[in-house]
Formats: C-alpha cells, structure tokens, sequence
C-alpha cells in the first residue's frame, strides 16, 4: 500500500471491482438462494471454522511485519506498536471504532512524530 | 429495502433503525477510513466510490486493496474476498428460515444489505421464526430498519472518506487505520484456542510464502492452517463445534 494517491481507473480493476460484489451477493444469501433445503460437505462446515480468521490474519499480518517485501529488521517501526495497542484495546473493551482510536494514538505520534 | 414504502410505515421500521443507531458511530467511522484508504492505497476516485456502493463489505474491501495494488491475479482476489466472507455463509444458513416465504429477488436483496451488525441484532431480536403473515411482515421491517441506519452510515461516511482521502497527506499514514480495523475483526474471530492458532499460522506462512508470486502467499497461508488445524483435532481429538461460542 504504498503507492501516490494519483490512481487511475482501469477497465480490470472495475471487474475485479464487480466480481467482488459477487462474492459479496453470493456469500450473504449462500444458502437461501436455491429453493430447496441443502447443506455443505463435512470437510467444508470444519473448514468454516477456521478459513475466515486464516484469510484475514494471511492479508494483515504481512501489511505490518513486512516492508517491500521484507520481514523488517527493526523494532523502530509504529505499524508493530499500533497493532499491539489495537488489540490489547480490543481484548480489554471491544469494539471497531475503539481499536482504531487506540491504535492510531500510539501509531501516529511515533510515525508522524519520530517518523518510524 | 428501505426503499419500499409499505416496509417503511410498518412501527418495526422505526424500532429496527432506533435499536441500530447506537452502532451507527462505530460503522461509520470504519466507513470513512475504509474510503481514506482506498484512496490512499492508489486506487481512483471512481473506482473507489464504485468499490463502496457495488462490494459493501468492509473487511474484504481492505482485504483486497492491497492486492489490488499488487496487481494480484482476479481469482485470486475474489478468492480472498470469498474467505474472509465466509462468516456469511454461516449466517445465511441461519438467515434461511426467516426469508424463505419470500420471493427470492426479494429475499437476495435483504441479504446482500445485511452485514454483521444488521445480522446480529435482528437474529436477538427474533430467536424464533415467523410463523404467520403479521410476524412475517414485522420481522422484515426490523431487518430492514436495522441495514438501513448501517447502509446509511456505511455509505455516507465512506463516500465522504473518498473524497476527503487527498485532502490528507500520504505521510501521515492514515491508511494503516484500515489495517487497524482488520486487526479489530481478526480479534473478534479468534474465539478459540484452534482459531487463535489459525490466524498465527496463516500469517506466519504468508510472510514466509511472500515471495510466492501472484500474492498465491495469501492462499498458502489459508490453506496451511486449515489443513495443520483439521490435523490438530484429528491428534487431540477436539471438536471445532464443542470449542465454537456460537
């Protein structure tokens, strides 16, 4: 994510654009969109249990503990504090809005601030 | 379907969408930064508003503006996107019995409008079914009026995001919000010992498959965890489903 804020549209990324709002139809209404009852293969209901959190964590990890394709060197960087502080927030109280003020206040001083 | 007027006059509407507003700040502040960072990330203006009034699902957005970025392979991207949803396939199983009397245009649109929240509180509201035409009619009027506020809220403050996302210097960092919203939900899935495991393994594997191309680390890191925690159970004898708070 670290490229200028000049992009330009491209006829690709609306499609992947549209495909996604697909998935997005097909994963709410997934089993009501057929009229008779069914259910999932075995392996899939287990799968279920733990391919949401995998997906996620394989996508945020590596956005904070990589930079250009490096796992980073340093402890001097404010993405590692943030998340910390994120979600100790978020064991402690809950919530969205909250992990992301308490993750930004320790963020954006040390990377504004000492520039981490 | 807000946008239906003998929806709307039903009192159900109105409780639906008082009961949701205490939620509304939360949703749209995740909105605002879910539009900062796409614009942020270097997507377009255009195509950033078209990602929020098309897609509407916050964690496989920012899910998939990185690799985007990255030029990832589409299906690769979509089936990323169709991961980190599906906790909605779970819901709709749930879902399907309160919308099956409908028709199903009808029942698809309420689907695709209802997020987490939406879902969460309709389904404490109603543990049970409709059983006859009037529980039918309120029912749909309290889901309708709970994804109305978080659509709403969802809508404005992210379109507002993306137009204000140039406003804000790229040094500031901002987009790192989006991830932060990420790390919130990743939280708030991680309810077991199996699933905590889960998200360490598919991260440790993504960052060690980095150099895979085609961002196929993602797919490695899902992949390596499902199949070391289905051997898991399999050693230890753990049921996913006596272990499950849901």
């Amino acid at each position: 994510m670290s490229v200028g804020s000049s992009g330009t549209t491209d006829s690709w990324t609306l499609a992947v654009i549209v495909g996604l709002a697909c998935v997005t139809v097909l994963t709410r209404c997934f089993f009501f969109i057929l009229d008779r009852p069914w259910g999932l293969p075995d392996w899939a209901h287990r799968a279920l249990h733990y391919a949401p959190v995998a997906a996620l964590a394989a996508v945020i990890i590596p956005e904070i503990v990589m930079t250009q394709g490096h796992l980073i060197s340093t402890w001097q960087d404010a993405r590692l504090y943030g998340a910390a502080a994120g979600a100790a927030y978020y064991f402690r109280r809950r919530g969205v809005l909250g992990t992301m003020m308490a993750g930004m206040a320790v963020y954006l001083p040390l990377h504004v601030g000492l520039g981490w | 379907m807000f946008f239906l007027s003998s929806i709307r006059r039903l009192p159900e509407f109105r409780q639906g969408a008082r009961d949701m507003s205490s939620v509304a700040l939360g949703t749209g502040a995740w909105g605002l930064m879910t539009g900062v960072a796409m614009v942020k990330a270097g997507m377009s203006v255009f195509e950033s508003i078209a990602m929020t009034l098309l897609v509407y699902a916050g964690s496989s957005q920012l899910a998939a503006i990185p690799l985007l970025i990255a030029g990832a392979p589409a299906w690769v991207i979509l089936a990323t996107g169709f991961c980190v949803n599906l906790r909605f396939v779970v819901f709709s199983l749930h879902l399907r019995p309160y919308l099956m009397h409908m028709p199903r245009w009808r029942r698809m649109t309420h689907g695709f409008l209802t997020a987490d929240m939406s879902y969460a509180f309709f389904t404490r509201q109603y543990s049970q079914p409709p059983a006859n035409a009037a529980e039918q009619r309120a029912q749909e009027a309290y889901l309708t009026g709970n994804y109305a506020v978080v659509w709403g809220s969802w809508m404005v403050m992210s379109l507002l995001g993306v137009l204000l996302a140039n406003l804000i210097p790229q040094s500031w960092g901002l987009g790192f919000a989006g991830v932060l919203c990420l790390v919130a939900v990743v939280c708030s899935m991680a309810t077991t010992r199996l699933r905590i495991l889960a998200a360490f393994i598919a991260g440790a594997t993504a960052v060690a498959a980095y150099a895979l191309p085609l961002k196929l680390n993602i797919v490695a890191g899902i992949g390596v965890a499902v199949l070391l925690c289905f051997w898991l159970e399999k050693q230890f004898g753990l049921d996913p489903d006596a272990e499950d708070d849901r």
